[in-house]
C-alpha cells in the first residue's frame, strides 16, 4: 500500500494565489497528522511604521499592504479614523465609496474566477493556457475585470492604490456626466457577469463542506460592503452580532491543542470570512438579478436563507457577487447627485476608532489610537486571510484525508495530493501579501520541533 | 505556458511587496493575450502553476530585499536572467517598508509580533540594484501600465525604452491641469518627482505625494521653502518625503 508509513508533502511555492506561501502536509499510516498553510512573505512592519504618522495618512499608507485590494484598506482605514474622530460622511460620499468598492469587487473577484480559480476546474495551468481553447471565455473575463478597473480609474485616479480617497470623502467628486460615461461599459459588464455565472455553473464541483462559523458584516437593506455590523452564523444555524469595537475581544489568536500554531478564532471557534459567509449572512439583500443568478447557479434561494458550505462552489458565489456589484454600480451611477462637498473635515480627536469593511476575500478590520494632535499612537490591522487560515487548514486536512480514504492509487501520488491541496487553498482566494504579519505562526511551528 | 520554443521567456519574481505591480501586468487586459503570443510566460507563480526552468530572457522583479534569504535569491535570479527589470517603488527604492531604515528594526519587530525572536529580517529594506546589476528600473507605487508595456516592447525589440526622466510638473502642464501649488497653495512634490503616473494627483485636486520617487537632479532643497510657506512644519515635511519611496527622497536632502 502506498499510504503506509510516514511522508511529508511540501509545496514550496503556491501558485495562483496572491503573495508567497507554501503548504505542508504530514501523513502517518494513512492518517493526515498535519496540514499547514505557510506564509513566508517577508514582514513589512506596517503596524510599526504607522505609529507617529498623521491621522490623515493611513488610507494611503495601508493601501500598500495589498495591491489586490487597496480600496478595502483605504475604506477600513477611513472608517476607523472617522470613528475615532466622531465624523460621519455625507450620504452621497458614502454612495461614491460604495461605487469605488464595487469596482474593486468586480476586478478582484473576476481576477480570481478567471485567472486563478477556473483553470483548476478545467485542468489547466493558467488563464493564458486556458485561452488556447476557451479564448472567448477568457476574453469575457478580462473585459469584465477591466470594467471594474474602469470604475476605480475614474473615481480613484488609478486602479492599484487609487489616489482620490481621503479621510472624510474624496479629493474631488465626479460630475454626473463623468459617471454616466461608465454606464454603457457596465451594461456590457452586466451581460458578461451573467455569462460568467452560467459558465462557472457548468463546472464539476467535488463534494466538500466547511464546518467553520461564518463571519460577515450585515447592513439590513443592502448587501454589506463598506459598512455593517459583524454578524456570526454558526454551523448550528444560530445568528449573533457584535459591535465592531468588540472585534478584538471576539476574534482572538489562540493556541490550539493539536498544534503549536496560533490560530485566529471567533469566540474560541473556527471561523471563515469572505464570499461564502457574506452570501449566507446577507444573501436576501442581493439585487433581484443577483438573486436570480444565484438560483440559476444552483445555490438555492437567497430569499429563503440559502447557505453554501462547499468551498469549491465559492466560485459560484463570487460570480453572483460580481453580478450584484455591477448592478449596484449601475444603480449608484443612475441615481447619483454630486455631494454638497467632496469631503468633510476630520479634525483629530484623542481616542480609539474601529473600522470594518468587506474586502473581496473577507472582513478587514482596522483599529487606530490617536493622540489629540492626530498622531497615530497604535495601529492594528486584521486581514481576512489571517482569520481564514485555520479554516483553510481544516479544509486541507479534510481534502487530503478523503483522498487517502478513497485509496485510489492515482489520487495518492504526491503530485495529485498536492494538486488537491492547492485547490483547497485557492477556494478561499487567500491574499498572502496581506497576512504577512502572521509569519510568526510558521516559524513557531518550526521552532516547536515539528517538521 | 510556453508558446513556441523560440519565443523569448518571461519570469516574474517577488520579494517584499504588495503584489500591485504584478497585478499591473494582469491589468493589461487588452494586451495580455497578445503578449502571451509573443513571449513565453515561463515563471509567474501568481498567474500560472506551470513553471519552466530558467535561464529567462526577461526577469521582472517586484519588491525590495529585506531578508538574507531574499538577498541570496536575488543573486540567483540575476544569474538566471539575460535582462533584469525591476518593477516599482519597492524594487527600485526599497518602498514604504524602507521606513525601517530610519528606525530601530528591533523595536518594529516587538511592535508587530508576539514572538519577535522568531522573525528574521534585515535592518534595511533595499532596492534590488543595491544587491545586483539591474538592466532597467521602472518606477512607481504602483508602476504605470503603459510604461510597463513600453518597457516590455522595447526589450523584446532590442531598443531603449522610451521612459522620460522629467518631473510630474512637466506631465501636469501637458495634461493642462491648473497648478495646485500656485492656485491653491497645496503642498506638492510634483516639481521633484519622476513622471510616469500621468500626473494623476493634481488632476484630482491633491498634491503629488512622490510615489514615483525623485527625478534625476531633483533639487529637493529648492522646494522646501515652498512647502514651509504652504503650512508644512519640519515633521510634516519629513512625513511627506518619507512615505512610498522613503529612502530615495532621503538621499536628496533634509526635509
Amino acid at each position: 500500500m502506498t499510504h503506509r508509513g510516514s511522508r511529508v508533502l511540501h509545496v514550496g511555492s503556491l501558485s495562483r494565489v496572491e503573495g508567497e506561501g507554501a503548504l505542508r502536509l504530514k501523513v502517518h499510516d494513512g492518517e493526515v497528522t498535519g496540514a499547514q498553510l505557510e506564509i513566508y512573505e517577508p514582514p513589512r512592519f506596517f503596524e510599526a511604521f504607522l505609529r507617529g504618522r498623521a491621522h490623515t495618512e493611513p488610507p494611503d499608507i495601508t493601501a500598500r499592504v495589498c495591491g489586490i485590494c487597496p480600496v478595502a484598506y483605504q475604506m477600513s482605514a477611513c472608517a476607523a479614523i472617522e470613528d475615532a474622530c466622531g465624523v460621519t460622511v455625507d450620504p452621497a460620499v458614502r454612495e461614491l465609496r460604495r461605487l469605488l468598492y464595487c469596482g474593486e469587487w468586480i476586478e478582484s473577484q473576476t481576477l480570481h474566477i478567471y485567472l486563478l480559480h477556473a483553470p483548476d476546474f478545467l485542468g489547466r495551468d493558467s488563464a493564458v493556457d486556458l485561452a488556447r481553447t476557451h479564448r472567448a471565455d477568457v476574453e469575457r473575463g478580462l473585459r469584465l475585470k477591466q470594467a471594474g478597473n474602469a470604475i476605480m480609474e475614474l473615481l480613484g485616479g488609478r486602479s492599484v492604490h487609487p489616489v482620490n480617497v481621503r479621510l472624510g470623502g474624496f479629493h474631488r467628486t465626479p460630475h454626473k456626466a463623468e459617471l454616466r460615461e461608465l454606464e454603457e461599459r457596465l451594461r456590457r459588464a452586466a451581460d458578461d457577469a451573467w455569462e460568467t455565472v452560467r459558465w462557472v455553473s457548468g463546472f464539476d464541483f467535488p463534494d466538500a463542506r466547511t464546518d467553520a462559523d461564518f463571519l460577515a458584516l450585515a447592513a439590513p437593506g443592502t448587501y454589506a460592503i463598506e459598512t455593517g455590523t459583524p454578524t456570526v452564523l454558526r454551523t448550528d444555524g444560530a445568528y449573533s452580532r457584535f459591535p465592531t469595537y468588540d472585534f478584538l475581544s471576539r476574534v482572538r489568536e489562540e493556541q490550539v491543542p493539536h498544534s503549536t500554531a496560533l490560530h485566529s478564532r471567533l469566540d474560541g471557534r473556527r471561523h471563515l470570512t469572505g464570499s461564502l459567509a457574506r452570501f449566507a449572512v446577507s444573501g436576501s439583500w442581493l439585487s433581484r438579478t443577483a438573486v436570480e443568478a444565484a438560483r440559476e447557479a444552483g445555490l438555492g434561494d437567497p430569499y429563503r436563507g440559502a447557505v453554501c458550505r462547499n468551498p469549491y462552489r465559492s466560485i459560484l458565489v463570487r460570480a453572483v457577487e460580481v453580478v450584484y456589484a455591477v448592478d449596484e454600480a449601475l444603480r449608484i451611477i443612475r441615481t447619483y447627485e454630486p455631494p454638497p462637498r467632496p469631503f468633510v473635515e476630520v479634525p483629530p480627536v484623542a481616542g480609539t476608532g474601529h473600522g470594518a469593511t468587506e474586502a473581496p476575500r473577507g472582513l478587514l478590520y482596522h483599529r487606530y489610537a490617536l493622540d489629540g494632535e492626530g498622531t497615530v499612537t497604535d495601529a492594528v490591522l486584521v486581514p481576512p486571510t489571517a482569520q481564514n487560515q485555520g479554516a483553510i487548514e481544516d479544509d486541507l486536512r479534510r481534502v487530503a484525508q478523503a483522498a487517502l480514504d478513497a485509496g485510489d492509487p492515482a489520487a495518492l501520488a504526491d503530485s495529485a495530493l498536492t494538486g488537491l491541496c492547492e485547490r483547497a487553498i485557492r477556494n478561499h482566494d487567500p491574499c498572502i501579501s496581506c497576512s504577512a504579519h502572521f509569519l510568526n505562526l510558521t516559524v513557531e511551528r518550526t521552532s516547536g520541533g515539528t517538521p | 505556458m510556453a508558446t513556441a520554443a523560440t519565443d523569448p521567456t518571461l519570469a516574474v519574481f517577488k520579494p517584499a511587496s504588495c503584489d500591485g505591480c504584478q497585478l499591473t501586468l494582469l491589468n493589461c487586459e487588452d494586451e495580455l493575450l497578445t503578449l502571451a503570443d509573443r513571449l513565453a510566460i515561463a515563471h509567474f507563480p501568481e498567474a500560472s502553476s506551470a513553471t519552466a526552468p530558467g535561464p529567462y530572457d526577461i526577469a521582472l522583479v517586484e519588491g525590495s530585499v529585506t531578508t538574507s534569504a531574499d538577498a541570496e535569491r536575488i543573486r540567483a535570479i540575476r544569474a538566471g536572467a539575460r535582462h533584469l527589470i525591476t518593477l516599482g517603488a519597492c524594487a527600485t527604492s526599497g518602498g514604504i517598508q524602507a521606513l525601517r531604515n530610519f528606525a530601530d528594526v528591533d523595536g518594529y519587530r516587538r511592535t508587530v509580533y508576539a514572538r519577535p525572536d522568531c522573525i528574521t529580517t534585515l535592518a534595511t529594506s533595499a532596492p534590488v540594484a543595491e544587491h545586483v546589476r539591474v538592466d532597467f528600473e521602472l518606477r512607481g507605487c504602483p508602476i504605470d501600465r503603459g510604461q510597463l508595456l513600453e518597457v516590455l516592447t522595447a526589450f523584446l525589440t532590442g531598443r531603449k525604452p522610451d521612459i522620460p526622466n522629467h518631473s510630474v510638473c512637466f506631465a501636469c502642464k501637458r495634461r493642462g491641469t491648473v497648478c495646485v501649488t500656485v492656485a491653491h497653495g497645496t503642498p506638492c512634490l510634483g516639481p521633484v518627482t519622476h513622471a510616469g503616473c500621468g500626473a494623476i494627483c493634481p488632476a484630482y485636486g491633491r498634491g503629488c505625494y512622490g510615489c514615483f520617487g525623485p527625478k534625476p537632479d531633483s533639487r529637493l532643497p529648492v522646494l522646501i521653502p515652498l512647502l514651509r510657506r504652504d503650512g508644512m512644519d519640519a515633521l510634516a515635511r519629513e512625513r511627506f518625503q518619507r512615505t512610498f519611496t522613503a529612502a530615495a527622497f532621503a538621499e536628496e536632502g533634509e526635509p
